[in-house]
């Protein structure tokens, strides 16, 4: 039986753009790596910030906010657990939007997250259910159209949300 | 060594209308020392006031960033040092106010007090400029320099642990998101079309 498809890259940087989005802050994840990453880090409309450690992500983007300019945060799971501090002071506590978009690195492309044989996938959607965080799952090319409205409410909002990428992003 | 209420006192001075992102007992002190709608407090997550000063530094090219950093609050987001040093700005100045010890969780030393080189870590990673200063007058002489060539400018201050008169730690003050709105007000002015 054939792979279910994984989500566009083209799809995902048309569709952050269409929200607004002209900063991306990242560190590489296999995930999205060739589909998004390098796509994304050559398009002249947007500016690529190159991360050492995820949570910096956090308050750059949050930071952007102030400055009324729209941003993302790219990374893998384990980046979003090792910001989850960051992220609730940042997002939660201090009510900042922080929008992340997160690959999740392992997690079988036929299953739902909290399905998963891995517990680093398994855990994701429960701890941001714990942490009162939005969040969007994108499987397949159908579900990038859920990304704008998104991101767009975050903004609304003034909260943090994450866009988890469930299968490996294509060119 | 210097005194940080001193030496905040020259920044002060200096400011011109910069951005002031400052973090934990520095926060405190700043606050006292120079009270401005636009004084960025960086609490919550400790290390992170590098990194909101990039943000900003990023988002507002044209208006100078000083962040005050704490030594122990560097340690927390070293990394921080080679993103700020790959972005580049050239509009943000990055103060580490040197104590050696976490002073707001009762004076415990760093790791490796006294024998870091802050400003060594920042030059290596790449930042246009970095020096360190123990005495207050050789810092003041060079301050307008720190403040007007083109950065990421790096300077590690050394200054005495607890000399401030006793500080209120007023962290409802400082963790309420009303701040946050606060500033978010002070910088609408700035921004550009």
């Amino acid at each position: 039986m054939a792979m279910p498809k994984g989500p566009r890259g083209q799809d995902i940087i048309a569709a952050i753009k269409q929200a607004g989005v002209r900063h991306v802050c990242a560190l590489p994840d296999i995930t999205t790596s060739a589909g998004l990453l390098w796509p994304l880090s050559e398009d002249s409309e947007l500016r690529l910030i190159r991360l050492s450690k995820e949570d910096e992500g956090v308050s750059i983007c949050a930071a952007l906010d102030y400055c009324e300019k729209r941003s993302v945060l790219l990374m893998q799971q384990t980046g979003l657990m090792d910001s989850l501090n960051n992220i609730r002071a940042v997002g939660c506590d201090y009510e900042q939007p922080v929008c992340m978009i997160v690959g999740l690195l392992g997690k079988e492309p036929d299953r739902a997250p909290t399905a998963s044989d891995s517990f680093g996938v398994r855990i994701i959607e429960p701890v941001l259910d714990a942490m009162e965080i939005d969040h969007i799952l994108i499987e397949g090319p159908e579900d990038v159209a859920s990304l704008p409205p998104a991101i767009d409410r975050a903004y609304e909002n003034s909260s943090p949300m994450v866009a988890l990428i469930g299968r490996r992003v294509e060119p | 060594m210097m005194q940080r209420m001193a030496s905040f006192e020259k920044i002060r001075d200096a400011r011109d209308g910069a951005i002031v992102v400052a973090t934990y007992t520095s926060a405190f002190e700043w606050r006292r020392v120079d009270p401005d709608p636009l004084n960025f407090v960086s609490v919550g997550a400790m290390g992170q006031a590098s990194s909101h000063g990039l943000g900003l530094a990023i988002g507002l090219p044209e208006q100078k960033v000083i962040v005050l950093d704490g030594d122990g609050s560097l340690l927390m987001n070293m990394s921080t040092l080679t993103t700020i040093a790959n972005e580049a700005p050239d509009n943000l100045v990055h103060f580490v106010i040197e104590n050696g010890s976490y002073e707001a969780n009762g004076g415990h030393p760093i790791p490796s007090q006294g024998r870091m080189d802050f400003a060594g870590m920042a030059r290596a990673a790449g930042y246009a400029h970095a020096a360190t200063y123990e005495g207050l007058n050789q810092f003041a002489a060079d301050l307008p320099e720190l403040l007007s060539r083109p950065g990421p400018v790096f300077a590690a201050l050394k200054v005495e642990a607890g000399d401030a008169p006793p500080l209120d730690y007023d962290y409802d003050w400082l963790h309420s998101a009303d701040r946050r709105r606060e500033f978010r007000k002070a910088v609408k002015p700035l921004l550009k079309d």
